[in-house]
Formats: C-alpha cells, sequence, structure tokens
C-alpha cells in the first residue's frame, strides 16, 4: 500500500489539538491533499498543494495520545488530522514524507527536458532520480550528456549504457555512519531513591534496553521467550530491575530465598549460559600454533576468576551455589567488548521492545551463519598450517614454470644470421678497405700521434668559438621550446584556456570513439546509422580544433 | 672512517668511465682520423684528471671483436713509458690501445660485407659496469660514477637485448650514461640509454670541434648537473628490434609470457616455448559466416 500513487483513508480535520474535529476522508496523491467531510454543509474541505507543506510531525504508537498527524504550511499554519488507527497513521504518515522528499530535491529544469524518458525504454522513477543525480553531481559528466544526447548523436539509452557501474549503485541502500555505543555504562542501571516512601524507580530507555539485550544474551533470550506469552513488558522489566537490585545489596541469603521463589527472577541471577558457550566456542577456535595452553581461564568475561563482587565484597567464600555472583572486571570486559562489535541496528526505527529484540537476534543469527563457516575453515587449515615446511615434499604448481631455452645459442647464433641478412640494409659510408688496411691505418695513427705528440692547438679557436656559441644558442632554444623539465609535456606550457579546451575536446572525442568501436561489427540498420552519426560528429571536430588551435602552434614554429 | 679523507671528498669528485669505439672499419671511413679523435679525447681526459684531485678515469675500448681496459687511472703501475714528450697518461693509453689492436685483429676471421660492421657496445658496456660495481663495494666514499660512450659504428641490432639489459642495470644502479654520437646516422642505441638512465645524448655538428663539446657538455660532474642546463635532444627513437630477424621494428607481436618481441605471427614463442591460440585472421579466407551475415541484411 504505501507504493501506491495515492492514499485514501478516514480521518478527522482538526484545526487544533483540542478541536474535536470534522470527520470526513483525506485523499493524497503526488500532488496535493483533499479531505472531504462526511457532512457536505460543514465548509471544512481543504486541498492543499503538497508544495506548500514544509514539514510533517506525528504522534507516536504507545504514548496514550490519539493517532495525530501535523502538516506545516509555508506560513506558518498547520493541518492536524486524527485517524481511527495507528496503522492509518503510519501508512499517511509513509506517504507524506516520501512526497516531501521528492518535492525537496529540485531538479534542473534543464536536466529534466533533456533526460527525457524514450518510448522505448521503461525507467522507473527511482532510476530517474539517480541519473538527474549523478548528472548534477559530475560537471564533466553533465557536459558531455548535453553535448551527446542534446545534440541527438547519442541516445540517452546508449549514453548510459556505458556508464552500467554508476547505475547500479542504489543511493537509498548506501548505510550511513552510525552512533556507536556509549563506553559508559548505561546497562548499569541505579535506581532513583525517594526518601520519603520506601520506593525505588528504575527508568530505562530504548538505548538501555538494547545494551542490556546486547550484554546480557540470556536476558534477550528471556525476553524472548517471557513477553508477550508469560508476562507483559512491564513485568518483565520490573523482575528484571528487582534482580538488579538484589544483587547489589549484600543479602546473599535474601537473594537466594526470592530466587527461588521466582523462576523467572532466578533466570536474571543465573549464570548466563549463552556467554559461556560462546566463550568455549571461541576457545576451540584458538589457533594451536600460537597458543597450545588456551582454556576457560583465559576469557575474563565469564569466569570470576578475580575482583571485586557487584555487592562490594572482596572475598569468595560462599558456598558456591547456582546462583552467581558477578564481578565489575567481568561487567566491565563485557561492555567493552559488546562496545567493540559495534552497532548493528537503531534504536530509532524499532517502535516497541519486541522489535527491538527481534531485530538483535536476527542479526545475531545473520553473523553465526558467517562463523560457523569461518570457523570450519579454520579448522581445515591449523593442520596444514603447523606444518613444518622444511620436512614437506615440494607443492605442486598448477602453473608452468618459465623455461627460457639456452640464451647462448640465442645471442650469439644470430649474428651470421644478420650480416648474411641486411646486406642491403641502409647504405652508409661502404667499407672499401680490407681487414687489414684497415687495422694498419688505425695502428698508423696510434704511432702517428706517439711520435707527434699532441697537436697545438688541440681545437682551432675559431672552431671552439663557433661550437661554444652553437651550443649555447641550441640550450637555450631548447629552453625555450621544451622547458626546464625535460619530461614536462607540451600541454603544461599552453594557456589554460587554450589546455581546458583541448582536454574537453580530447573528452569528447574518447566518449564518441567508445560509442564508435563498441558498435562494430555493424549487424543491424540501427547500428549502422548509430555509426554514422558518431562518424559526422567526429568529423565536425577537427575543423573546431584548427580554428582554435592554427593561430597558437604556427607561433611556436 | 676516519673525518678527514671525508672532507676531501666534496660533491663533485667523478669516476668517468669512458667507452672509446675503436672499429677500425669505421675509422678508417670517418670524417675525421683515428689520431685527431685521440687527441681531442686524450686533451679531454687529462681535463678531467685535472677538475678535482679525487677524480679517476677508466678507458675500455670497444673493438670489433672483443673489449678490453686500456687505462685507469687509479692503478699504480702507471709508469712513464716513451720519450717523456707527452704525460703519462697519453703515453700509457696509447701504448696499452696498440697492445689492443693487434690482439682484436688476430681475433677476427671474417672480412665485413661491405657495410660497415659495428663494435661490440654491449660487451664495454657490461664491462663498465661491472668496474663500477666493483667501485661501488670499495666502501662509503667513493667518487660517482658515469659512463661515457663516444661511438662512432652504427648499432648492431643483434646486440638489442644485451644492451638493453646493460642500460636497465645502469638505471637500477643509477649510473647515468652520456653518449656522443660520431657516425653519420642517429643511434637509437644510445639515444635510449642516455634518455633511460638520465644521461645526455649529443651528436656533434662540428667534428673539428670535438674537444670543445666532450669539455663543455660532458666534462660536467654529476653534482653539477642539478644547475647547470645541457643541451637536450628533441626526440628518442625507441624503436626495438624484433628477436627473429634482429630487424629494428615499430610494430610487432609480444610474447605474453616472456615478452620478447617478433616482427611477424609466430605459432610457438622461440625464447620460451609457449604456444600460442589462433589468430583472429579476417582477411585471408571470405569465411561461410561472412557469407550467412549478407543474407540476413538483405
Amino acid at each position: 500500500m504505501s507504493g501506491a500513487a495515492q492514499v485514501t483513508k478516514r480521518a478527522k480535520y482538526k484545526i487544533s489539538v483540542k478541536d474535536p474535529g470534522t470527520t470526513g476522508a483525506l485523499r493524497m496523491n503526488d500532488q496535493k491533499l483533499m479531505f472531504m467531510p462526511d457532512n457536505r454543509n460543514s465548509g471544512a474541505k481543504l486541498v492543499v498543494e503538497f508544495k506548500s507543506i514544509q514539514g510533517h510531525k506525528y504522534t507516536k504508537e504507545g504514548s496514550n495520545k490519539p493517532p495525530l498527524i501535523n502538516l506545516a504550511n509555508a506560513q506558518g499554519g498547520s493541518y492536524i488530522f486524527e485517524f481511527d488507527s495507528y496503522s492509518d497513521l503510519h501508512v499517511c504518515r509513509d506517504f507524506v514524507s516520501k512526497v516531501l522528499e521528492k518535492s525537496k530535491e529540485t531538479p534542473n529544469a534543464a536536466l529534466e527536458k533533456s533526460a527525457v524518458k524514450l518510448p522505448d525504454e521503461q525507467l522507473s522513477e527511482e532510476e530517474m532520480q539517480l541519473r538527474i543525480k549523478l548528472l548534477q553531481e559530475n560537471s564533466e559528466l553533465q557536459k558531455l550528456h548535453r553535448q551527446f544526447v542534446g545534440g541527438n548523436i547519442l541516445t540517452e539509452a546508449e549514453f548510459w549504457a556505458a556508464r552500467k557501474k554508476l547505475l547500479d549503485r542504489d543511493p537509498s541502500k548506501k548505510s550511513k555512519q552510525r552512533v556507536g555505543f556509549k563506553s559508559a555504562m548505561i546497562s548499569d542501571i541505579r535506581p532513583a531513591t525517594d526518601g520519603r516512601t520506601n520506593k525505588v524507580t528504575f527508568s530505562l530507555t530504548p538505548e538501555i534496553i538494547l545494551q542490556i539485550f546486547a550484554e546480557k544474551p540470556a536476558v534477550h533470550r528471556a525476553f524472548l521467550n517471557f513477553v508477550p506469552n508469560k508476562m507483559t513488558e512491564m513485568e518483565f522489566w520490573t523482575k528484571y530491575c528487582r534482580a538488579e537490585y538484589l544483587s547489589r545489596t549484600k543479602n546473599y541469603h535474601a537473594v537466594v530465598a526470592e530466587a527461588a521463589e521466582d523462576e523467572e527472577l532466578a533466570v536474571f541471577l543465573k549464570e548466563d549460559d549463552i556467554l559461556a558457550n560462546e566463550v568455549r566456542k571461541k576457545i576451540r577456535r584458538v589457533d594451536p600454533t600460537l597458543d597450545m595452553e588456551a582454556d576457560e581461564g583465559d576469557d575474563y568475561t565469564h569466569l570470576p576468576d578475580h575482583g571485586i563482587f557487584r555487592d562490594g565484597t572482596k572475598e569468595s567464600n560462599e558456598l558456591q551455589s547456582e546462583h552467581y555472583r558477578r564481578t565489575l572486571l567481568q561487567d566491565l570486559n563485557r561492555h567493552a567488548a559488546v562496545v567493540l562489535e559495534g552497532r548493528t541496528i537503531d534504536v530509532e526505527r524499532e517502535d516497541s521492545t519486541r522489535a527491538l529484540a527481534e531485530a538483535l537476534a536476527r542479526s545475531k543469527r545473520g553473523n553465526e551463519g558467517a562463523d560457523n563457516n569461518a570457523n570450519e575453515e579454520r579448522l581445515d587449515r591449523t593442520p596444514r598450517v603447523a606444518e613444518i615446511e622444511d620436512l614437506q615434499a615440494p607443492h605442486c604448481l598448477p602453473l608452468a614454470p618459465l623455461s627460457i631455452k639456452d640464451a647462448r645459442e640465442y645471442f650469439d647464433s644470430q649474428q651470421a644470421n644478420t650480416l648474411k641478412a641486411s646486406r642491403d640494409s641502409q647504405a652508409s659510408m661502404k667499407c672499401s678497405l680490407s681487414r687489414q688496411e684497415a687495422y694498419g691505418s688505425v695502428r698508423d695513427a696510434i704511432s702517428e700521434i706517439k711520435d707527434m705528440g699532441l697537436s697545438d692547438p688541440i681545437v682551432n679557436p675559431e672552431v671552439a668559438l663557433k661550437v661554444y656559441s652553437g651550443l649555447t644558442h641550441n640550450i637555450s632554444s631548447i629552453k625555450y621550446h621544451l622547458g626546464k623539465n625535460p619530461r614536462e609535456t607540451v600541454l603544461d606550457r599552453l594557456p589554460s584556456a587554450t589546455k581546458e579546451k583541448l582536454l574537453y575536446h580530447w573528452m569528447s572525442i574518447q566518449e564518441l570513439l567508445k560509442h564508435f568501436w563498441s558498435s562494430y561489427p555493424i549487424t543491424t540498420p540501427y547500428l549502422y546509422s548509430k555509426v554514422n552519426r558518431l562518424k559526422d560528429a567526429l568529423s565536425n571536430i577537427y575543423p573546431q580544433l584548427e580554428v582554435y588551435f592554427w593561430p597558437e602552434f604556427t607561433a611556436f614554429a | 672512517m676516519a673525518s678527514a679523507p671525508s672532507k676531501l671528498y666534496s660533491d663533485d669528485v667523478s669516476l668517468v668511465v669512458v667507452l672509446l669505439d675503436t672499429n677500425p672499419f669505421f675509422w678508417s671511413s670517418s670524417s675525421l682520423s683515428f689520431s685527431q679523435f685521440l687527441t681531442h679525447v686524450l686533451a679531454f681526459l687529462n681535463a678531467i684528471l685535472t677538475l678535482n684531485q679525487l677524480n679517476q678515469v677508466v678507458v675500455i675500448a670497444t673493438g670489433y671483436n672483443s673489449c678490453d681496459y686500456v687505462y685507469d687511472s687509479s692503478s699504480t703501475g702507471n709508469q712513464s713509458v716513451g720519450n717523456g714528450r707527452m704525460p703519462s697518461l697519453c703515453a700509457t693509453l696509447l701504448q696499452n690501445l696498440e697492445e689492443f689492436m693487434n690482439k682484436d685483429e688476430q681475433l677476427g676471421k671474417q672480412e665485413p660485407e661491405g657495410r660497415i660492421a659495428c663494435s661490440l657496445l654491449s660487451g664495454s658496456l657490461s664491462m663498465a659496469l661491472c668496474y663500477i660495481q666493483r667501485v661501488f663495494r670499495s666502501g662509503l666514499l667513493h667518487p660517482q660514477p658515469r659512463i661515457l660512450c663516444l661511438q662512432g659504428s652504427p648499432d648492431g641490432p643483434e646486440q638489442y637485448v644485451a644492451i638493453m639489459n646493460a642500460i636497465f642495470s645502469a638505471q637500477r644502479s643509477m649510473v647515468p650514461i652520456d653518449s656522443c654520437y660520431l657516425g653519420a646516422q642517429n643511434s637509437a642505441f644510445l639515444q635510449q640509454a642516455s634518455y633511460i638512465t638520465g644521461g645526455v645524448h649529443h651528436k656533434p655538428q662540428q667534428l673539428d670541434g670535438l674537444f670543445q663539446y666532450l669539455l663543455t657538455i660532458f666534462g660536467t660532474d654529476l653534482h653539477s648537473r642539478n644547475f647547470l642546463q645541457l643541451p637536450k635532444p628533441v626526440g628518442v627513437d625507441f624503436r626495438a628490434s624484433c628477436f627473429c630477424h634482429k630487424n629494428t621494428i615499430d610494430m610487432g607481436y609480444i610474447c605474453s609470457v616472456c615478452l620478447s618481441i617478433y616482427c611477424k605471427h609466430l605459432k610457438k614463442c622461440s625464447t620460451c616455448g609457449s604456444v600460442f591460440g589462433q589468430a583472429q585472421t579476417q582477411s585471408d579466407e571470405p569465411s561461410a559466416t561472412n557469407r550467412k551475415r549478407k543474407t540476413t541484411d538483405a
């Protein structure tokens, strides 16, 4: 029902909360809401556009108020509707919030025009929203979209076909960062005592309840089992608080007495067996190659090995009965473990404690499944990892090792081939002398120097000057052309406006080429026409580039 | 290490390893005669040694059949040879060079077939890099090494792989390779070597002013190059040579396992033996599928 385009419910229209209100029917659709009173003559007919509605408030289920929704409009007035039941209220509330969200996003008018729904493509509303949002966020994408889809070179479908990855992302499923648990132990509830009477008052908020369920899985299980079958929620919490209170007192015998009477209370006072199980599982998971001695004593959250008891005593020489005394250390450690695990459910979303408990149970079950698989893998891996590598046989890899054939044969044998093969290759100065003559001439040169010594001057001064000035000119001109950094590109030296134009053209050429090559091989007339369109677009870019850049390029030459 | 020697080591101490091209077939047909060339080079080496007291020079001759060290300024066995008319540097170098040429002649047996044969640049590069590695391992205080390649012979495409390996290992050890090409054409190997290792490549326009070029461009030490402007080439020729025929190619096929380059499609890689899949030969046979497509369109 929440996905419907319009909602109709019976409601009473009130001007203020105390107003008894006029009964009638409330109808809401995408654009506006209409209220038609039963009594046609009362004149309380109402038609309000959703555009003028700024916000909405509603009463919560569980409070003692009637189900009301309050729509505030831009001028400061408000429309109050009272429904027959909370479920009606929820339906209307969901609808209103959806419509208000949609109208809050002000889509770009131009974008809407260009992002036209094609008759051959069934786009859902959400997909349209996603596309518009993507275009708004990414200005490069918007430019490309405007140029190609607006210029009728590519169709909308083709444009987005290349970008499936962007569209897959469903924004509503994006997980938001949740506020974690407090590190203060709010589950350690203390009552407020009233000095005059003998009453103690415990106050529980949903946050505290969530923490209690997370830290004490036995209490969580008891809640799921007892409420609402055996007792109401109120009774459950009363018993829980009583158990807490009792465990704080130093009167251990009172605790035993009460536990014997009331078996549900006893549940709260017993040792938490779920925790015990978890600890045992954790011990089994410890890698024996790391710690062979791991046993239950290593887990401080579970056994009362040391520390101060919650009721303040230090000795533990009372008889070990099934009533279990917690220590401060255990509570702190358990709380720390829960905080570090993180929060998996939002308290505000759950309306009742029952729903909260169930959500927590579901998330725990989900984790358990994964844990079992991981556990099995670990059990498999442990014997393998504990092998001593030296004593093992070599692993046979599934790959064939790289075998390079005899390198020497490769390097040496080629020389003869090349001399034969490259006889007709580049004709440089041919050596006309025979071997002996060549070697002889070199030897003569060496002896000549030995006899004559080095020539004086070594270099003719005019030649030296010419060389020097040539080099200087060369260096300065290269600096002008290429810049100081040898790896600097031509792009960096253009003025920034030119550089941007060039990059923009490059981007559009890339896009066109991508679509062009993806339409090959051409098997249908549609592809043929598409290729022609793209070809025309590509050839149009050349003259644009020439007009822009030719004057600048000639300046450099 | 005591602090006193470290004070002597300033930033601009350099070790220059000069690779001298002694390919007789090139020199006998070059416009610059070998004796003139040697004059320029010897004066230049002297100049380098005078720039800083701790500078070192090593000369390796790149011959046609072999390569060898012909001079090391740090070795103590430099006795003055000859008639004292020239510094011992020159005398020793020339003596060793002559002996090297004799040995080289005896090693070779083949006549080159009409084109200028190439010298063994890959061999001398490797020798230079080995020497430099030894210097690196000699301790914390050592001069900054660089390689200067004086080459005139054309590139030998059969040495492509070896030269590229040497270039990459020089890049890894951060040894710049400067190159001065004296031949007629352009040398792609030398351009790539200087580009990749961060050295300077230059092709002198006037060969009789070679000494001036050497002193201005290649005499600068590595520290000073941070603030001196040296001539840069406008572009670099990055073409590779194929592994099957050793031709220089710009477009080819590459084995995806060992990255060897081939100029035409092969069924099996000759370096690592991997078998390649079927090639998409579109232009060869008019297949039945093409005909089918035509009929559906009609």
